[in-house]
C-alpha cells in the first residue's frame, strides 16, 4: 500500500507541472460550467451539455490520461527503474488506477453541480462507473504501446468512438444503433433518465459484457506484455 | 559478492554472451571492458534481474539472480544510461520519489545531491540538467539507499573531462566506503584508474582477466626503453643490463629530454588480443 500511495503523490506533482494532463482534466469541467450558466436556449433539453460534456469527459480524460502516463514512464525507462527499486507491476497499476479515477471524480463533482439532492449521488455513481471502465481501457492501451506514439494513436482512435459516437447519436439514428454497444451510450442514457430506468435489461448487459470485454483485455495484455 | 559461471545468452539465435564467468570479492571495483556492442548491457541487465539467460549461474549477494527478493533489491543500485529521470520533476523530487521506497530520511536526499555536486540545483527541473548533471542525478538515484552493490552501466560516456573527475572521485569514495562496484566502460584509462581487476570482453568472450597491471605486465613482450633526447632525436634501447651503462652516460652529459619504458595499455592488449580497438 505504502507503494501505491508513493505513485500517487509522483503523479499529483508531475500533473501540477504537465499542462497538457492537467487540461484534459480540466477542460471538461470548466466547459461544462460555463455553458450551463452561460447559453440558455429555448426549448434546450434540461442540463444539455452537463450530460453531453460529462459523457465525453469520461471516454475521454481517464483513458487517455492513463494510457498516456503509462506510456511515457516505458518510453522513458522511469518505469523499470520503478521495478527495479522494487515496486510491484500491480502497485503501479493500482497506483495510476486510483489516481487518474480520482482525479475524474473530482472533475465529476464540478459538473453535478448543476444537479440538486439525490440527483448528485446518483450522477457520480453512474460517472464513477463510467471512469473506473475508462481507466481500465486506458492502462491496456499504456501497457500494449511501447511508447508515447504508438499510445496516441491508439486512445486517439478509441476515445473518438466512446466519446463522438454518444454525441452524434443524438442526431442520427443509425449511428445511435452502433453507439448503442459501448458503455458510454449506455450510461449517456442512463444521464438522460437520471435513473436506473433508463438502463434496458439489453443496456445491462452491454455495460457488464464492456466490462467484462475490458478487465479480459487488460489480463490479457498485461500476461503478454508485462510492465516492460 | 557477485558471482557468474558460464553465461550463455541469445538475441535471435545470435549468441552474444558466451559462456562468461568471473568473481567479484567484496569492497572491489570490477570493470567490464570492451567496444560498444561487446555484451557489456546484456551482462548487467543479466545480473540485475532485468533479463533472462539461457545457460549458466548468476550470483549477487550469495544467492541466485532469479531468487532475489525485494530486501535484496534495495541492497543494489543502478545506474544505466537507458534509465531515465522524472523530466517535469525537480532534482529533490525525483529522488524523493525513491526515498520514500527506500525509506530513506528525508535530509538523505540534500547530502546526495551535494555529494554529486548537484547542491545547487536541488530544485532545477530534470529537463533542465546538462547531460553532466543529468549522469549526477542517476548516480545520486543509484546509491541514495547506500547499496551494498553499484552497478553503472558506462558512467562517464560523453560527459567532459571535469565531469568525468568528479565521477570518478564519487566513485572511488563509495568503493572506500564499503560498496562492491561493477563498472563497464570502453575507456581504458578509466579502467586503470578506477578498477581493482578488469575484464576484457570481446563480441561475448572475455578474452582475458586481472587487475590491470597484470594485464598490461603480461603482454608486455617489448621490453624497451624509449628515450626522446634535447637534440630531438628518439632511441630506443633493450630492457637489459647493458643499455642501462648508455642510457647512465646520456643521462650524465644531460641529453635526455624523456624516458619511457614500452609497457602496454589496456588498449594495446585489447587491440593485440582482438585486433580490435576499445573504442569501436
Amino acid at each position: 500500500m505504502k507503494n501505491v500511495l508513493i505513485i500517487i503523490k509522483k503523479e499529483i506533482k508531475d500533473t501540477l507541472k504537465n499542462r497538457a494532463v492537467f487540461m484534459q482534466f480540466a477542460i471538461f469541467p470548466v466547459l461544462t460550467l460555463i455553458m450551463e450558466n452561460a447559453i440558455d436556449i429555448k426549448d434546450m433539453p434540461e442540463l444539455f451539455f452537463t450530460k453531453l460534456f460529462s459523457i465525453m469527459f469520461m471516454g475521454m480524460a481517464p483513458l487517455t490520461s492513463c494510457a498516456a502516463i503509462i506510456s511515457e514512464e516505458k518510453e522513458k525507462n522511469t518505469l523499470r527503474v520503478l521495478m527495479m527499486s522494487d515496486v510491484k507491476p500491480w502497485q503501479y497499476l493500482t497506483g495510476i488506477g486510483i489516481y487518474v479515477w480520482t482525479i475524474c471524480m473530482c472533475g465529476a463533482v464540478v459538473m453535478s453541480t448543476a444537479y440538486k439532492g439525490k440527483d448528485v449521488l446518483f450522477y457520480l455513481f453512474v460517472m464513477g462507473v463510467g471512469f473506473a471502465i475508462s481507466v481500465v481501457i486506458g492502462a491496456c492501451i499504456g501497457i500494449y504501446s511501447k511508447n508515447q506514439m504508438v499510445a496516441t494513436s491508439l486512445y486517439m482512435t478509441v476515445f473518438m468512438i466512446l466519446s463522438f459516437l454518444p454525441m452524434l447519436a443524438l442526431f442520427n439514428e443509425s449511428i445511435k444503433k452502433i453507439a448503442k454497444i459501448f458503455y458510454t451510450q449506455q450510461i449517456r442514457m442512463i444521464l438522460d433518465d437520471m435513473s436506473f430506468d433508463g438502463l434496458t435489461l439489453q443496456g445491462g448487459i452491454i455495460v457488464i459484457v464492456n466490462i467484462t470485454l475490458a478487465i479480459m483485455l487488460f489480463f490479457l495484455i498485461f500476461r503478454k506484455k508485462g510492465l516492460e | 559478492m557477485i558471482r557468474c559461471k558460464d553465461i550463455h545468452k541469445s538475441y535471435n539465435e545470435k549468441e552474444v554472451l558466451k559462456g562468461i564467468s568471473f568473481d567479484i570479492d567484496d569492497g572491489k571495483i570490477f570493470g567490464l571492458l570492451g567496444p560498444s556492442g561487446a555484451g557489456k548491457t546484456t551482462l548487467i541487465k543479466i545480473l540485475t534481474g532485468q533479463l533472462d539467460y539461457e545457460k549458466g549461474e548468476a550470483y549477487i549477494l550469495n544467492k541466485a539472480v532469479s531468487e532475489l527478493n525485494g530486501n535484496d533489491r534495495k541492497e543494489i543500485g543502478i545506474m544505466m544510461d537507458q534509465f531515465g529521470v522524472y523530466e517535469r520533476l525537480s532534482c529533490a523530487d525525483n529522488l524523493k520519489i525513491f526515498a520514500d521506497i527506500y525509506d530513506i530520511p528525508k535530509s538523505r536526499i540534500r547530502e546526495t545531491l551535494a555529494l554529486v555536486g548537484l547542491e545547487d540545483a536541488v530544485n532545477k527541473p530534470a529537463s533542465n540538467l546538462s547531460k553532466g548533471m543529468r549522469v549526477r542525478l542517476q548516480l545520486a538515484r543509484a546509491f541514495l539507499n547506500t547499496p551494498k552493490i553499484l552497478f553503472l552501466d558506462e558512467p562517464t560516456t560523453g560527459l567532459d573531462p571535469m565531469t568525468q573527475k568528479l565521477i570518478h572521485r564519487i566513485i572511488l569514495d563509495k568503493k572506500k566506503s564499503g560498496s562492491t562496484i561493477f563498472l563497464t566502460t570502453h575507456n581504458m584509462e578509466e579502467a586503470s584508474t578506477l578498477c581493482d581487476e578488469v575484464a576484457l570482453l570481446n563480441e561475448g568472450v572475455i578474452v582475458d582477466s586481472g587487475s590491470p597491471k597484470d594485464i598490461c605486465r603480461r603482454y608486455n613482450h617489448q621490453k624497451k626503453i624509449l628515450i626522446h633526447l634535447v637534440s630531438g632525436n628518439d632511441l630506443e634501447f633493450a630492457h637489459d643490463r647493458n643499455s642501462a651503462e648508455k642510457i647512465c652516460r646520456l643521462m650524465d652529459e644531460g641529453m635526455i629530454e624523456t624516458i619511457h619504458s614500452s609497457e602496454p595499455n589496456l588498449e594495446t592488449v585489447f587491440l593485440e588480443l582482438t585486433g580490435r580497438k576499445l573504442e569501436d
